[in-house]
């Protein structure tokens, strides 16, 4: 064994309170970091154990049936996904162009300037009203003159989302640095050129998942919906007139009757709910790779 | 009887730079003697703070033009003025008169855009866009409304040959600019604003934070590109500017004792050899033997 010499440095971590208050910070973020995961995988775990049993392609095409009628596991939830679909898709339609434009006016033309104060103060006073709030509202001023409607509630969705893509879409255009902006510029290109060409492709990787995170938590939203499209039972393509139906509203009042059936349709309705959040994140991650591919 | 001059070297006796004993002498050899910008007694400020004062100096065709001085002396100010880059900045003012080819660039219904396809400018900082090496040189061709894929592909290859750089990218050219060395993004840069075929190029410090083998390769590009373009050139390297500029402009600080505030003005301007050589004022003096500064 050869002999070794005593080091002439000690290196090693010196003892004493820094090292302990470290040890105790590191445990204190990871607890925290569990206790976060729990709720979350408890919740996961439920609905998946719960509703599994009812997933089926009969219960994802198939229509609903009255709900006194046994055993569990008949019936449908096609029009339920349909009107979640369609509807959440139109309020994006409306919510997600406008929202971005609102954020470019904010962050590149308004400046320091009253209306862009107003739009930013404003956008943030709107994503703290309850979404029930929004559905009255989209009940008072649409629904008393037109109607329950599929396109009533994604004016109500579209009022929720509306906020939340016009902040981080901003967010988004403020991270596109200067110097690209002053290279636009500097080779002769109009400001709406520069927007355009230069920094709206900078940053339409983020700008597009923060629209699509909007757009799943749009999709689970009940209470807007309430209001504005009367839950039915059959599907209805027209979705600018007449009652409709999604899924969340159906989780809503199936779990609120007492038959087994409606239990066991509102857990599979909720996982398929599950579901559609996770493709669309998914999409989401690979919307991003896609379009920042030049970024590296 | 001691001279009051005595703690100045006289001038004669200055020793001649090192960088002029080696470069071969080929100062103004492409000028025509037209002169590009007209700069008559500019002040420029940023709101009610004057950040350069009385500025007066004309930059000829053809000729590579320094503008040198310690830093905060507004020598970036007074070049981004030249290309209307300052109206960028919404506090940003110019006082007095500054025309290129005889136009007032800031008269009344001048368009800053076409002031800017004919003025480009190259960034201290390479800033290539996040797109591919190909799409970043022929962003300036496809804003002026070039469409047709056969004239880009020329205009993207003889930009990128008079940057030096066609060697190294022509295989890679899908690539993203943003995975380039900094020389090379640099000479991207330079390719992307020569891809325009402006007629004068500004250059902020173009080499400050490239080695100096990249620097090299810049001032040789500028030296081949001298006889098509009007180059101004803002250095902090006193040697970068002896080795390529036909003229120097030497800018230096004035410190209000008042206010304590400091603005930038013009101190002496005339050719390289002279301002080096024989410079006239003493701050000139100064700085060029390395005094201060």
């Amino acid at each position: 064994m050869a002999a070794m010499d005593q080091p002439a440095v000690d290196l090693r971590e010196p003892a004493g309170w820094r090292r302990t208050k470290n040890r105790i910070a590191t445990w204190l973020m990871v607890l925290a970091f569990v206790a976060v995961l729990i709720p979350l995988g408890f919740v996961l775990y439920t609905v998946i154990a719960k509703g599994a049993s009812t997933i089926s392609w009969s219960f994802l095409t198939g229509s609903p049936i009255p709900p006194n009628v046994v055993p569990v596991g008949i019936g449908g939830m096609w029009p339920a996904i349909y009107g979640t679909l369609v509807i959440t898709g139109l309020a994006a339609v409306i919510a997600v162009p406008l929202g971005v434009l609102g954020a470019i006016y904010i962050n590149e033309y308004g400046g320091r300037g009253p209306l862009a104060q107003v739009v930013r103060f404003m956008s943030d006073v709107m994503t703290g009203v309850p979404s029930i709030v929004m559905g009255l509202f989209i009940f008072s001023i649409w629904v008393l003159h037109f109607g329950y409607s599929g396109l009533a509630g994604a004016f109500a969705l579209a009022c929720l989302m509306l906020p939340v893509v016009i902040r981080s879409s901003e967010e988004m255009l403020k991270l596109v640095p200067d110097p690209l902006r002053e290279a636009s510029y500097a080779l002769g290109a109009t400001k709406s050129r520069v927007t355009l060409t230069v920094v709206l492709p900078a940053a339409i990787g983020g700008i597009v998942s923060g629209a699509l995170l909007a757009i799943a938590r749009a999709a689970g939203e009940t209470a807007p919906l309430l209001f504005t499209i009367l839950t039915v039972t059959a599907t209805n393509p027209n979705v600018f007139s007449g009652a409709n139906t999604a899924l969340s509203t159906q989780i809503f009042s199936n779990a609120t009757q007492p038959y087994l059936g409606a239990q066991a349709r509102a857990w599979g309705a909720a996982l398929t709910l599950i579901a559609i959040a996770f493709i669309l994140m998914i999409v989401a991650r690979m919307v991003t790779a896609r379009f920042t591919r030049y970024s590296r | 009887m001691d001279s009051p001059e005595q703690n100045v070297v006289a001038s004669a006796q200055l020793p001649k730079p090192a960088a002029l004993q080696d470069t071969p002498q080929d100062a103004f050899a492409t000028s025509t003697g037209t002169s590009i910008f007209d700069a008559k007694g500019i002040s420029i400020y940023y709101g009610s703070f004057r950040a350069v004062t009385d500025v007066s100096l004309t930059i000829y065709e053809n000729e590579i033009t320094a503008f040198i001085g310690p830093s905060g002396c507004g020598k970036t100010t007074v070049l981004r003025t030249l290309n209307r880059l300052n109206d960028l900045i919404p506090e940003a003012r110019v006082e007095g008169e500054v025309h290129y080819r005889g136009a007032n660039l800031y008269g009344s219904g001048v368009s800053p855009i076409a002031v800017r396809r004919r003025i480009g400018m190259v960034f201290q900082k390479p800033n290539p866009f996040p797109k591919s090496i190909y799409d970043n040189v022929a962003y300036g061709p496809r804003i002026n409304g070039i469409r047709n894929k056969a004239k880009l592909d020329e205009i993207v290859e003889r930009s990128l040959r008079q940057a030096a750089l066609w060697d190294e990218v022509k295989n890679r050219m899908n690539k993203s600019g943003l995975g380039l060395s900094g020389g090379q993004a640099q000479r991207l840069c330079i390719a992307r604003t020569l891809a325009v075929e402006p007629d004068v190029v500004l250059m902020d410090e173009p080499a400050s934070a490239l080695d100096p083998i990249a620097t090299g390769k810049i001032e040789d590009l500028m030296h081949e590109i001298k006889s098509q373009y009007t180059i101004v050139i803002v250095t902090h390297n006193m040697q970068q500017a002896t080795r390529v500029s036909d003229r120097t402009a030497f800018y230096s600080v004035l410190v209000n004792p008042d206010s304590d505030t400091r603005t930038g003005t013009l101190v002496e301007y005339g050719s390289t050899q002279q301002i080096f050589e024989d410079p006239q004022d003493p701050r000139t003096q100064a700085y060029v033997t390395g005094r201060m500064g």
